[in-house]
């Protein structure tokens, strides 16, 4: 093996690292001549979709591979010495000092059992071979790095008292305790809300700006790649394909693949009037496939003969900075061009015209449940409408009741107050079931796993379809399949053998087996990949312009919302805070929990610049502030008036409400000019 | 594997036995279970056991009921492998022969626990609510009794039959059994699969039969062939007890309780039977454990 080559300030340096799994007989390639390196302060994202590899690279850097990885080749060295080939003693000694990872679940990262002070206290004591006081002391230190308001608190609480962003920042002090001089992020934000994936990140960038700490940033979001890295690398199938600065490879991408992956996914501001999501065509290829080509040649559309035989290598641009894997780079203009005629062709042509027609109105919806803290309001007088041929995106962070609007629209709950009226309401079970139907967000419970696709279209054909025979079921059967863009031999799979973009469709088939007014969509697309994310919305979006339907689309991604919605309705505490047509609660004035949202969002905000922050958590739906819901936690808040007095609903516009105290102008004014910096 | 890899979104099923069907997977589970040698052994005596209770007339050397007045007592031989008993009868052809009645009562008894367990925990489970709150709360009162005496009272005052015995241990197993299903009725229930047969109008007992219980029958399964094994035992001590099975049946409970009393100085009588009925439960637990382990993995 040749020692690599050092420069002085590399921090981390992996020269060509091939890792594979056993399985059974098999040794399934994961990682195929992988090399990058991570100077001293420098912030490295690695980018691609699941099952590429990237976390088996942060695992292969640790050295917690599991039991069956083998690193067939390559080297991994952090600060000049090979992490490969080092002594179960030195890792111990290594893990911690040197390099130090952060989880993306840290609520199953910390041990339940042991208060969290002590937890980060142990970084002290045995590697820094402090006594227990001072470990304790330079925690509580830490922990004020880490941004805790109150850390004396935090240093006391058990892991399952903490909120979920809590508990990374927890992590992250427990990473940086020891002063390593590596950090390897793993997603370290994909469970959390917005709202507080961007204070994590803004932790993230503040303590690299004061530590200097070389970090390696994995995560599937390019925006918060963008945010955040100086360098980045895309990595397809375990090969890394783009590798250079971010500004350039997210800019000018120069693979067709990293091209195929900015085009999924929405830009901020783009609608489906105005533009559509291309995905990328095809599946990632199986683990084990023997590709003596290039990784991507079977999805790549400028592929040619010598791009299926030949490895690409990684090449430095014309520029000579960034570098890029790819046989076809001359031809790359063609697919640009290409690509840029089909994302400016609208998905949406047809326009409604004639006053609205509603098909759910929602007046005074109450809905409470019990539990452990008490009787939980988590509707509290929501009133809605959804008019005909109209997509409704209805937004918020996790526990503010949108999953719970949609499910007691949907009937699945029964209010406790307020009604829901539409065309199938108040009928039989059946005609309700014939008017409206509902997509899930995990495609994986959605299906039922011991029924065949055929079966599970056929029976939801049978109950909402018109009256058929056997045959001409089965025939329908097909066609809907077809329509959700299915294969005819997917009929006869159950649903563990399809990817999760598969299943989705099938579910959305099962939707529209019938023909309904109003399809509910709950995070329809939050858990699938960007580019199968990209396909799901398009399918979506040309059903719902085919059939002219209602949508009711929750979603906590702002640009997918904007993107698809005609109108949006925002929620925050189990009310609806601000509704209106979609480009109207984009721009000001908008209500100032909106503002959040969207300043959160890390595709309305890649490009830095100043922004508005959450202070404190989500209260109680137990025991909600009085007033205004929000105002413990407004960036904007006026007083004594938003903590005693219930906001008067303001109309900002055509068919634009907000409820907030603050009047239109002075939000208006506010809104438009640079947020002054939050403490 | 899976874990090692990224795990942000579902993986795509690279696994090609994913894509086998219904069948397939049977054929998998049951090419695993042939792999282990525990499960071997198990279903080795097992099959053993069944063969000899379905076919002992002809395997028998003789009549496990023949008495032989001049021949009581004999300590093993070559003529009376397994000796003789306090009637001369030969107690190689009375352990061949009491497998009959304890293979009828136990799968039976199961099946019947299995069937009632299955149907209480389904709806109990599926509903929940007041009549959930109800059925389980008697059945923590039934099962607070100590069950031998349940059996000894209703035993005593119905007279004691095979049939009797069967039903019996039936009825014991079901609050048991519709325990464990109700538990994985409650996970079942709450997946978003149930949640859109609801929303196409499908009723409860469909939602039950065709959704959630082809969803549960591994768990079903496994509880069954630890039933199987239970319903053994609680028949052999019934029988013990001379609650189950009547004399001269050669039913291995039965025999043991009778012979005990020359136990010091004619093991032979008792220590065969006994043994037999060991290697019974032990094959059936072998069996049990393999099949857990493979199913649950």
């Amino acid at each position: 093996m040749t020692i690599p080559e050092v420069t002085p300030n590399e921090v981390l340096t992996i020269e060509s690292l091939s890792v594979g799994y056993r399985s059974k007989m098999h040794l399934l390639p994961v990682l195929r001549d992988v090399s990058f390196s991570i100077r001293q302060g420098e912030a490295y994202g690695l980018v691609g979709e699941s099952g590429c590899g990237k976390s088996t690279v942060a695992m292969a850097i640790m050295s917690y591979l599991a039991s069956n990885a083998v690193i067939e080749s390559g080297s991994i060295s952090v600060l000049g010495q090979d992490v490969v080939t080092a002594t179960p003693h030195q890792l111990r000694e290594w893990r911690g000092t040197r390099m130090a990872m952060v989880y993306q679940d840290p609520g199953s990262s910390l041990n339940p059992a042991m208060r969290v002070g002590r937890q980060v206290a142990e970084v002290y004591h045995y590697h820094g071979q402090a006594s227990w006081s001072e470990a304790m002391d330079r925690t509580r230190e830490m922990f004020e790095k880490v941004r805790f308001s109150d850390p004396g608190r935090i240093l006391e609480r058990y892991p399952h008292e903490l909120s979920g962003g809590q508990q990374q920042r927890v992590m992250i002090a427990m990473a940086l305790a020891a002063n390593p001089a590596l950090l390897v992020l793993d997603e370290p934000t994909t469970g959390l809300d917005a709202t507080v994936e961007a204070d994590i990140l803004d932790l993230v960038a503040q303590l690299r700006s004061d530590l200097g700490t070389a970090t390696l940033f994995i995560s599937h979001n390019l925006g918060i790649v963008a945010r955040l890295c100086e360098r980045v690398g895309v990595l397809y199938a375990g090969r890394l394909v783009e590798e250079g600065p971010t500004t350039e490879v997210l800019r000018r991408p120069d693979h067709p693949y990293t091209i195929g992956l900015l085009n999924s996914v929405p830009k901020w501001g783009s609608t489906k009037r105005a533009s559509r999501l291309v995905p990328i065509p095809g599946d990632l290829p199986p683990l084990g496939q023997p590709m003596p080509g290039c990784a991507f040649a079977s999805r790549c559309e400028i592929v040619r003969p010598e791009c299926e035989t030949s490895p690409p290598p990684l090449a430095p641009n014309r520029a000579g900075t960034a570098k890029s894997a790819c046989l076809q780079r001359d031809n790359l203009e063609e697919l640009r061009s290409r690509l840029t005629s089909a994302v400016s062709t609208p998905v949406v042509i047809n326009r409604r015209s004639g006053p609205p027609e509603p098909v759910i109105v929602v007046d005074h919806l109450v809905k409470r449940f019990r539990g452990d803290q008490g009787e939980m309001t988590v509707l509290s007088d929501v009133s809605l409408t959804v008019n005909a041929g109209e997509i409704l995106g209805l937004v918020g962070e996790s526990g503010s009741g949108k999953t719970t609007l949609a499910r007691t629209i949907a009937g699945l709950y029964r209010p406790d107050g307020g009604t829901i009226e539409s065309r199938g309401e108040g009928q039989s079970a059946d005609a309700k079931a014939h008017y409206l139907q509902m997509v899930f967000q995990n495609p994986d419970t959605a299906l039922n796993p011991s029924q065949s696709v055929s079966r599970i279209l056929g029976r939801a054909v049978k109950r909402l379809g018109p009256k058929l025979s056997t045959h001409e079921r089965a025939q329908r059967v097909v066609e809907l399949a077809k329509s959700v863009k299915l294969q005819g031999y997917h009929l006869q799979l159950r649903p563990r053998a399809l990817s999760g973009g598969l299943k989705q469709r099938v579910a959305i088939g099962r939707a529209f087996a019938g023909d309904p007014a109003v399809v509910v969509l709950d995070e329809p697309a939050s858990a699938l990949d960007v580019s199968v994310q990209a396909t799901i919305l398009n399918l979506l979006v040309s059903l719902q312009d085919d059939r002219d339907l209602a949508y009711l689309f929750i979603s906590h991604d702002l640009a997918v919302v904007n993107y698809l919605s005609d109108r949006i309705a925002v929620m925050y505490l189990g009310e609806i805070i601000e509704v209106g047509p979609a480009e109207s609660v984009i721009a000001p004035p908008h209500h100032p929990y909106t503002e959040v949202l969207l300043s959160a969002n890390s595709a309305v905000n890649s490009e830095g610049g100043e922004r508005i922050r959450l202070t404190g958590q989500m209260p109680s739906l137990a025991q909600p502030p009085t007033g205004c819901r929000f105002h413990t936690r407004c960036p904007r808040v006026l007083g004594d008036q938003c903590r005693d007095v219930v906001p008067p609903v303001q109309v900002a516009g055509d068919g634009h409400m907000l409820r907030c105290h603050i009047p239109l102008e002075e939000l208006r004014i506010q809104q438009s000019r640079p947020v002054p910096p939050t403490v | 594997m899976a874990q090692t890899l990224d795990t942000t979104a579902p993986q795509p099923s690279n696994d090609l036995t994913a894509l086998q069907t219904r069948g397939g997977r049977f054929r998998e589970v049951m090419a695993e279970l042939f792999h282990s040698p525990a499960f071997v052994v198990g279903f080795v005596v097992f099959v053993f056991w069944v063969v000899d209770a379905i076919f002992w007339q002809s395997i028998a050397p003789q009549s496990p009921q023949a008495i032989h007045p001049f021949l009581t007592l004999k300590p093993p031989s070559t003529s009376h492998w397994f000796g003789t008993d306090w009637l001369g009868r030969d107690v190689f052809a009375r352990v061949l022969g009491g497998s009959t009645s304890i293979l009828e009562i136990a799968p039976l008894a199961t099946l019947l626990g299995i069937l009632g367990g299955t149907a209480v925990g389904l709806v109990t489970g599926f509903y929940g609510g007041a009549v959930d709150t109800l059925t389980m709360r008697l059945v923590d009162a039934f099962l607070a009794f100590p069950l031998i005496i349940i059996a000894v009272l209703v035993l005593s005052l119905l007279g004691s039959s095979e049939i009797t015995v069967i039903v019996l241990i039936g009825v014991i197993f079901t609050p048991v059994v519709s325990r464990t299903v109700r538990s994985v009725v409650l996970v079942e229930r709450d997946k978003e699969y149930v949640a859109a047969a609801r929303l196409r109008g499908e009723n409860g007992p469909y939602i039950m039969v065709f959704e959630i219980l082809p969803n549960i029958t591994s768990a079903i399964i496994v509880e069954a062939t630890v039933r199987v094994g239970y319903a053994i035992f609680t028949a052999a001590t019934l029988s013990f007890l001379s609650l189950g099975i009547q004399p001269p049946s050669p039913d291995w409970g039965l025999t043991i309780a009778e012979g005990r009393t020359y136990l010091s100085f004619a093991p032979w009588v008792v220590i065969f039977p006994a043994l037999a009925l060991a290697t019974l439960v032990v094959s059936i637990n072998l069996i049990v454990e393999s099949v857990q382990r493979v199913v649950n993995s």
